[in-house]
């Protein structure tokens, strides 16, 4: 009787140490699922997810307090990426979430700017150039479309423009979905 | 007798060839306007150095070259720009890009031309020069050959001179060997020369008697000790740099691999041809051999000025009627041309104008029955029908791990099946779905960091207010405290008095400013 | 149109056509020697199937004439009529034939989607639903009791009735390896069993021959390169061996390796079972393992399991591999073979 307690204890102490040390020595700092789920969301930083950015809804879903579809930029892809990751079912995009919408870049038109900063201050990506009373300008490449300086403008000078396809960015079409003719656009 | 090695699969398509060889290269001539696109080699588009209205000389600079890897553009004849911008170039999309529109005076002036002796030039010039001439691979990849000339890491073993053509119908290379065999062998001599390579391997597929001939006359009369020309089996797509590096040294360059860091580079015979021109007569590479066939009363080879149309290029041809397309390459990895209005590029080898009788619709498609007919004649040695079903489902992550990055286009696997599936087709699709996650991927990661940087600019604008606002309170303290020790005693101990406040007022004086 | 632009012109139904055509000489033979009830079977069969598969192509909302002209549900019928006794009923065949076309080859897609070769599932369904009348083989010429005409056999099939005084039992007979199994349970040895007159030279009589015009057939479909050699050889070479072996550990309990060539299906899976495209592997080591699996498999079944013949059940369970097989063995791709 009191060998068997005796080995029990000894061998609690020993994995007990084991496992303390592990947690010092292996310690992750952060949290790797959040990056790796981060690393799958579009960066847009649109808050259409109602977090107020990409990575809080990761950290969201890594906590298992948000749904993998909750994101329209990232497009059904980006759910079924998200469902691999995590080893979860594809949700198709819900009622409340908004319809995915083409890829557009913010515009604004230079006439009509009154340079009030207030889109400067939104932008989550720092892409409007501009400053108090001067001109301000969207810089083309850096804009993710995440609309979030259209609202603030109080001149709605803001307009989104769909990005139109050019030679570089030109995709061959899903030979399913063309008609007998060739891949040209319409 | 030389050792040739095999490579997998490969097919035997007619080969159409006899139709254009029975004329030699006749000059095309001026056309009425010239479409020069600043984009038609691999890398970046060229930067324009002429402005509208500018008249120019044939051979003056259109466009610099801008990045490490981009090349020169030039004007093929002389006469004035009419304009700089968007037109429909020969590209699969019909999608527009810059050109520099040329009306010719009719003239064709040349810029005044030096020539070098590329012996006593060092090699870094003579990349230089080839940079700024233009000259860029003319077997259909258009990269820009003085990048390929610089020695690697290891030792050049061979330089390989592909004037393979395996295609059917093309024939320019044929032609240009036939009629200009001695300035591609001395061309080849000079990259020999410029990579220190051992020896130069011709390789000219065994259906093309004549262009051998003129080759090995070539060889021999300029006394090249180290250049071979070497008879290949004729097969489809033996011509493919790596088919051919494979049979005629035996080494496999697997895809990403660069073959000069295996000993081995590759050219296309007109490439050397260029090469020549460009160094020994200072002549920017301005037009280029093109095979026009097919639905046409007189195929031939013409020497095409680059920019030329395609449509008046044909009527020299004599175009005949029920043409209906315009093939810009050969019929199996050949381009089909959004109108006939676009312009010769680099690229352009070979115009065939289909009709129904040449290349009828294919018949419709049936389900893949993994017959492995396209396993068999893959060059790549790939299982096209994998790479197939992956892409058909879209899921383009499977195809890439199936190596579909290593598949060259070749078409022969399209060529054989039977159930007539458009293989290439799917796979052209699943890696443009590729370059577009990935292109997304890093524009998604830019903006994280973009975001991540917003965010840290906001919470140190923050901290600086913050920070600017309690040494405000600090000083302002400091001032009352000040007020008070002024009012009592003693002159001396206001000194004292006065460190006493400086202290407080400024704690951290003593540290260096962030 | 893109490129390519041209093609070499062959077609799904120039292949399976000339499997058809490779089927005929064992046909003919089979009915030299059995009778031309056969050729009810394979006729039902092709209605069936042809009809079937227009049913479902309707169903499944595809183009009908465009699939149906690809002579793959034809092909399907004659391979398993080819495995059903002859005077087998003729709802025997349609429910075969119909369940084979519909749910093993449409209900997973179609043509080239279907995991397992339809010809099979239908025998397998068949033998596991109604065991007896697939034991309705006909004797061969000249040793049955009795021997029926044409017109008799027709009746028997559509109409289950002999002509007065007759029974099956004077018509039909065991098969060779139904022979072999029962024989051996009575304790007789191998070498007296072979001397009984359902056997021939190598095999049973006249089957042995229907299995040699199946092989001639096979070499025809090797010349026109319509299949490669990897399947056959690996099958064939794998069933010799292992029979081989239990023959010379133990020749008075197992058959001689060159009969179990001959006997039951094994030419015919072979050469038009095993070596379809769109259930077997499509790697060179893949073929050479999954057609050796079914050799060893099919050697088994028919010595320890409890049918008369492996092959259907051999096929299927290497049709089960097949994915898993693909996986394991693909080839090393150009440039990427390390060492050469």
């Amino acid at each position: 009787m009191l060998t068997a307690l005796l080995v029990m204890s000894f061998i609690a102490l020993v994995l007990g140490a084991v496992l303390g040390f592990s947690a010092i020595k292996f310690r992750v700092e952060g949290n790797p699922l959040v990056d790796k789920i981060d690393a799958i969301l579009p960066q847009t930083q649109c808050g259409q997810c109602s977090f107020p950015g990409c990575k809080p809804y990761a950290t969201a879903i890594a906590a298992g307090e948000a749904d993998i579809n909750r994101c329209p930029p990232g497009g059904e892809e980006g759910i079924r990426k998200l469902a691999e990751l995590l080893g979860k079912d594809f949700v198709p995009f819900g009622e409340d979430t908004a319809a995915t919408k083409p890829k557009s870049v913010a515009v604004i038109d230079e006439n009509t700017c009154i340079g009030c900063t207030l889109c400067i201050q939104a932008c989550p990506v720092d892409a409007i150039s501009g400053a108090a009373k001067q001109m301000h300008t969207v810089i083309e490449a850096e804009c993710t479309g995440c609309e979030l300086c259209v609202p603030p403008c109080p001149v709605e000078c803001i307009d989104m423009v769909v990005i139109r396809e050019s030679i570089t960015t030109w995709k061959f079409r899903h030979p399913a979905t063309v008609n007998s003719s060739n891949n040209q656009p319409a | 007798m030389r050792k040739l090695y095999h490579f997998n699969g490969g097919v035997h398509p007619p080969t159409h060839k006899a139709e254009s060889t029975q004329l030699p290269i006749r000059h095309a001539g001026l056309p009425s306007r010239l479409v020069v696109p600043l984009h038609q080699h691999a890398g970046s588009t060229a930067k324009p150095t002429v402005r509208v209205g500018d008249r120019i000389l044939k051979g003056q600079l259109f466009g610099m070259p801008e990045g490490s890897v981009s090349s020169a553009v030039h004007a093929p004849t002389s006469g004035t720009v009419e304009a700089i911008d968007m037109q429909v170039v020969a590209h699969p999309s019909g999608l527009p890009d810059l050109c520099v529109t040329l009306i010719p005076d009719g003239r064709d002036e040349w810029l005044p031309r030096t020539s070098t002796q590329y012996l006593a030039t060092p090699p870094e010039e003579l990349r230089l020069m080839l940079r700024l001439a233009g000259v860029v691979g003319l077997g259909g990849a258009v990269f820009p050959s003085d990048l390929k000339l610089r020695p690697g890491k290891h030792k050049v073993k061979t330089l390989v001179l592909n004037g393979a053509e395996c295609e059917p119908y093309i024939t320019c290379d044929d032609m240009l060997m036939r009629e200009r065999a001695d300035e591609i062998v001395r061309g080849a001599e000079m990259m020999r020369h410029m990579l220190e390579a051992d020896e130069v391997l011709i390789g000219i597929e065994d259906n093309k008697p004549e262009a051998i001939a003129a080759m090995q006359k070539a060889v021999s009369e300029n006394h090249f000790s180290k250049m071979e020309v070497i008879a290949v089996p004729t097969i489809y797509p033996g011509g493919g740099a790596k088919q051919l590096i494979r049979v005629l040294t035996g080494i496999e360059v697997a895809a990403g691999v660069r073959s000069l860091d295996l000993g081995v580079q590759c050219f296309n015979v007109a490439t050397a041809y260029s090469a020549h021109r460009a160094i020994e007569h200072g002549e920017p590479l301005i037009s280029r051999i093109v095979t026009v066939t097919g639905n046409v009363q007189h195929a031939q080879n013409f020497e095409v000025l680059i920019g030329t149309p395609v449509n008046e290029l044909v009527a020299l041809a004599g175009a005949k009627p029920g043409t209906n397309g315009h093939i810009m390459g050969g019929p199996m990895m050949g381009v089909p041309l959004p109108s006939s209005q676009v312009a010769v590029t680099k690229a352009t080898n070979c115009i065939i104008e289909s009709s129904l009788a040449l290349f009828p619709p294919p018949p419709p498609e049936l389900p893949c029955i993994r017959c492995t007919r396209c396993v068999e004649v893959c060059p790549a040695e790939l299982q096209p029908q994998d790479l197939y079903w992956f892409a058909k489902a879209k899921n383009v992550g499977k195809a890439q791990e199936h190596h579909l990055f290593d598949c060259i286009e070749c078409g022969a696997c399209s060529y054989v099946c039977p159930s007539n599936i458009p293989l290439v087709q799917y796979y052209r699709f699943a890696k443009s779905e590729i370059w577009a996650n990935e292109r997304e991927k890093d524009a998604a990661n830019i903006a994280r960091e973009r975001h991540e940087f917003h965010l840290l600019r906001i919470e140190r604008d923050k901290q600086d207010k913050a920070e600017k606002l309690a040494q405000k309170e600090r000083a302002a303290l400091a001032a009352k405290a000040a007020a008070q020790a002024g009012k009592s005693a003693d002159a001396a101990s206001i000194d004292v008095l006065r460190a006493q406040v400086r202290e407080i007022a400024h704690p951290d004086a003593g540290l260096t400013k962030e | 149109m893109f490129s390519p632009f041209i093609t070499q012109a062959s077609s799904v139904r120039e292949i399976m056509f000339k499997v058809l055509l490779a089927l005929i000489p064992g046909i003919a033979l089979y009915v030299w020697y059995f009778g031309p009830a056969i050729l009810v079977s394979i006729t039902l069969a092709s209605i069936t199937a042809l009809a079937t598969e227009a049913a479902m192509l309707k169903l499944r909302r595809r183009p009908v004439m465009h699939f149906l002209s690809d002579n793959s549900a034809l092909l399907t019928a004659w391979l398993l009529a080819l495995s059903i006794p002859p005077l087998a009923p003729w709802w025997l065949v349609v429910v075969g034939t119909l369940f084979a076309i519909s749910i093993s080859k449409h209900l997973y897609g179609g043509l080239g989607s279907n995991p397992f070769n339809p010809a099979m599932v239908g025998y397998a369904v068949l033998i596991i639903s109604f065991p007896v009348y697939m034991t309705h083989w006909i004797s061969p010429q000249g040793l049955g009791q009795l021997h029926l005409g044409f017109i008799e056999q027709l009746k028997f099939i559509f109409f289950g009735q002999f002509p007065a005084g007759v029974t099956l039992d004077a018509v039909s007979m065991a098969t060779p390896l139904d022979t072999i199994k029962t024989q051996l349970h009575s304790a007789h040895p191998m070498s007296d069993i072979m001397q009984m007159p359902i056997f021939g030279y190598l095999a049973g009589h006249g089957s042995e021959m229907v299995a040699l015009g199946f092989v001639i057939g096979g070499i025809y479909l090797l010349l026109n390169r319509i299949i490669s050699w990897h399947l056959p050889v690996a099958f064939l070479l794998t069933l010799f061996a292992t029979a081989g072996i239990f023959y010379l550990v133990d020749p008075a309990h197992y058959a001689p390796p060159l009969f179990h060539w001959f006997s039951g299906a094994a030419m015919l899976g072979a050469f038009f079972i095993l070596t379809d495209p769109v259930t077997s592997p499509t790697t060179i080591r893949g073929k050479f393992i999954f057609a050796a699996g079914a050799g060893f498999l099919t050697y088994i079944i028919r010595v320890f399991g409890g049918f008369p013949d492996g092959i259907a059940f051999a096929t299927l369970l290497m049709n089960i591999c097949v994915p898993l097989i693909d996986i394991y063995t693909q080839p090393k791709v150009f440039g990427k073979k390390g060492g050469k």
